[in-house]
């Protein structure tokens, strides 16, 4: 263990704002990609599923299994 | 022989890929987590101080794996590009398409966390050096290739015309990566190389490589998951796509 406390630790000896910024900005990007793509997936998948509903009403046909 | 063959037919056929992919994704993610968590450790509790940078150099846990990867991505979404260009497997193009927004921020990351190292030890956030204005460069060409498939409503053409580009800005990453060598810059030479011994403690190079796998693994499951949304949006006329959305899966 290279650090002696806690506030040491976040001073990272005078680099803080440098070291912390780059994990910030990291941890950011990495938070937020994973969570916009499930949002994109989760999103066209309804879409896609409301169109196959709706197609399956204005054919005359009764809605696919699901319903 | 003609098994194997068969196996690698049936997988490019993005139908198959899909649900292979989502099946791949948590494992990515497991792969990436336990990597990280265990290059974060070694990287920020376990390695030394630097004797020059003091603990200001501990930025290359992060840093060179962003780096390493915005330039391997770069170099597998060219190989996607030309097998589409190629072979015209359908698959191929929607893989260069997922992979390049992921390659695009890492390239941003590398860019960031460089300039968050350059201010405090060269006394400057950004300098028209030559590895650093080749790596604007490769942002420049991701966002570039993102643009174009964005302008091009037929998802074949945009991905011929995005191969193309792609393919001819990878002459830009031998570039990026002999950039130290070729001119005088300010930026430090590689920190590992093939040919000799790595200028670094064991413990500095075992927690970069380890990031470094964690940044791999991390990029491998979003783009996955990307391509899952892309294969969906081209393949959402299709009868499997109705099926599979019409039964409970997802």
């Amino acid at each position: 263990m290279v650090w002696n406390s806690f506030s040491e630790f976040l001073a990272m000896g005078g680099y803080g704002l440098y070291v912390w910024g780059s994990v910030a900005a990291t941890a950011l990007v990495m938070a937020l990609e994973p969570v916009l793509l499930a949002r994109r997936q989760r999103t066209l998948i309804a879409q896609i599923r409301r169109q196959l509903a709706a197609d399956g009403r204005s054919t005359g046909q009764a809605p696919r299994s699901r319903a | 022989m003609n098994n194997g063959l068969l196996n690698w037919f049936k997988f490019a056929s993005p139908q198959s890929f899909y649900p292979l992919a989502g099946k791949m994704i948590p494992w990515f993610w497991a792969l990436a987590a336990v990597l990280g968590a265990a290059g974060l450790y070694i990287g920020f509790f376990v390695a030394p101080t630097d004797a020059q940078q003091g603990e200001g150099y501990r930025i290359i846990f992060l840093h060179v794996p962003a780096a390493w990867m915005s330039m391997f991505i770069y170099l597998v979404m060219a190989f996607w590009a030309a097998i589409g260009l190629i072979y015209k497997t359908r698959l191929s193009g929607m893989m260069a398409s997922a992979l390049a927004p992921t390659g695009a921020l890492l390239t941003l990351l590398a860019l960031w966390t460089g300039a968050f190292w350059g201010k405090p030890m060269w006394g400057a956030w950004w300098v028209w050096d030559a590895r650093l204005t080749s790596e604007l460069i490769l942002f420049f060409l991701y966002i570039g290739f993102i643009a174009l498939q964005a302008a091009i409503d037929d998802p074949r053409r945009a991905d011929k015309a995005g191969a193309i580009l792609a393919l001819v800005g990878a002459v830009n990453i031998p570039i990026i990566y002999f950039s130290v060598k070729w001119w005088n810059t300010l930026h430090q030479g590689a920190s590992v190389s093939l040919s000799k011994s790595p200028s670094m403690a064991t413990t500095m190079l075992w927690g970069m490589l380890l990031c470094a796998l964690a940044f791999w693994m991390y990029s491998i499951a979003v783009a996955l998951m990307r391509v899952r949304s892309i294969i969906l949006e081209r393949e959402r006329g299709t009868e499997w796509v109705r099926q599979r959305l019409t039964s409970a899966a997802r």
